[in-house]
């Protein structure tokens, strides 16, 4: 306890990030602390990411003293212990989840494993603070794309996902077909603004006639055919069309379904997630067509958008209120489902 | 360990990739290692879904560039999906736990497998990917 508020620590290692957040009666944030942003040794610049097991075990207690230093407390005022258990790659998240475990039992502080994709939907509760559910939900980062109904806190449907290519996953790889470099996101993001993008007209997949799932992965065939064929013509390519134009692609179908969805199932939020919600053309365009309908945008800021603790300290602290905790056989769940 | 005769097959389209999927998918044994080599829009998760296809895997199989593997556990064999190109050696894959994959009683699928192959057993089947003449069509190596 802080001044009477019950606070909880959250602890993420499911793939690239080491990281640890702690919160205040679940929405107020007092420490987001991410492994990649106070390691300046990284080998590669920190462009590589840091999936080995051995480097989330190098990370993980300076991550969590880190923590708790920048919210100012102690592990004895901790109330509660939530950690990421799942999806994603089994020795990295068994890293975080035996430090959960280790600190739960000499501490006796409750446990709580929560499930990654909630993780990224609660991260809206932070800067959203009369946010309740239900709500309609669309998850874009570099590994996911979907379309979430949200219940309550914890609990959602997954109404599409993605069939092959992730949305993030899109861009690193369009980018790298234009030569823009990794990241592909942020990159793609920025070139399109100098960029026409009715330039080239890629194909929107929408799938089945109702369908909420997406198909992605032929966008970057089509950039590689538009350029073979440019190339052939003697004509010179401009990077910019191509950003523009695929991202609006890309945008738009993600954009359609999810207002689509908040429609029919009678939803007046679309409220996202993941890396991808920082893209500043979808914001743009999902603010506009869902704004036509009467229906409110929300997203996280950039920082709650990428992998962090805080959403999993927030997530558990809901799980935990409920009556939820995980005992000291939690383990982790690499193919977890929402 | 099943072994794959050599052979070089052209494919005109997607049907044609699926059909060589599923027969691959039926001759798969525990502890088969398929090594997928080729430039990105070659069809590597293309095949890879059709090989998980043929093995009953039932869940959708979308491209684990990200999370570097995915788990299948639906199917006649649990299958164990890898994309490795964000990796830049064998090394890394040994540092996320992959050994125990590659040697376990499933079948691994690995795209951009030239990536780790310092450390991919000998028996190891290598698919190599490569765009044909039209488009749509493939020219696929197996060994």
């Amino acid at each position: 306890m802080l001044d009477g508020k019950h606070i909880t620590l959250g602890i993420e290692s499911s793939c690239d990030e080491t990281a640890v957040g702690i919160v205040a009666d679940g929405r107020e944030l007092l420490a987001n602390v991410i492994s990649s942003q106070i390691d300046i040794h990284t080998k590669f610049g920190g462009v590589v990411p840091e999936i080995a097991s051995r480097k989330h075990l190098e990370n993980i207690n300076r991550v969590i003293d880190a923590a708790l230093g920048e919210a100012g407390i102690t592990l004895d005022q901790v109330d509660l212990i939530g950690v990421t258990k799942g999806p994603g790659l089994v020795g990295a998240l068994l890293v975080g989840v035996a430090a959960a475990k280790a600190l739960a039992w000499t501490k006796g502080i409750p446990l709580v494993g929560v499930n990654h994709m909630h993780g990224h939907i609660a991260s809206n509760y932070i800067e959203h603070k009369e946010l309740e559910p239900p709500f309609m939900s669309l998850v874009v980062s570099g590994g996911h794309t979907n379309i979430i109904m949200v219940d309550d806190y914890n609990t959602c449907r997954k109404l599409g996902s993605t069939r092959d290519d992730a949305a993030g996953e899109a861009f690193d790889k369009v980018a790298r077909v234009i030569g823009l470099g990794y990241p592909g996101g942020p990159k793609v993001d920025r070139a399109a603004k100098e960029g026409d993008r009715d330039a080239i007209p890629f194909k929107r997949v929408y799938l089945e006639k109702g369908s909420y799932d997406f198909s992605f992965s032929g966008l970057k065939t089509q950039a590689l055919n538009y350029i073979n064929t440019e190339r052939q013509a003697g004509r010179p390519i401009d990077v910019n069309n191509i950003a523009a134009s695929f991202q609006e692609a890309v945008v738009e179908v993600l954009v359609d379904k999810a207002v689509a969805a908040a429609l029919e199932y009678g939803q007046k939020r679309i409220v996202m997630a993941g890396g991808v919600a920082s893209n500043s053309r979808l914001r743009e365009l999902i603010t506009e067509r869902a704004g036509a309908c009467g229906i409110e945008i929300l997203r996280p800021s950039p920082v709650l958008c990428t992998d962090n603790g805080v959403m999993i300290a927030c997530s558990a602290y809901y799980a935990y209120r409920k009556g939820e905790t995980s005992d000291l056989t939690l383990d982790a769940d690499p193919a977890l489902e929402f | 360990m099943r072994q794959f005769s050599e052979r070089r097959i052209s494919i005109k389209g997607v049907d044609e990739m699926r059909e060589l999927g599923l027969e691959l998918a039926a001759a798969l044994e525990p502890g088969d290692i398929i090594a997928m080599v080729g430039n990105l829009g070659t069809g590597k998760t293309t095949l890879s879904k059709y090989i998980a296809e043929g093995l009953g895997v039932t869940e959708a199989l979308s491209s684990p560039t990200f999370n570097i593997v995915k788990e299948y556990r639906s199917g006649r064999l649990p299958l164990f999906h890898f994309d490795v190109y964000r990796l830049s050696s064998g090394d890394d894959l040994v540092d996320i736990g992959a050994e125990d994959y590659l040697y376990g009683d499933g079948v691994c699928l690995i795209e951009w497998a030239d990536i780790v192959a310092d450390i991919l057993p000998e028996e190891t089947i290598v698919i190599r990917l490569e765009y044909g003449e039209n488009e749509g069509a493939r020219e696929v190596t197996i060994c």
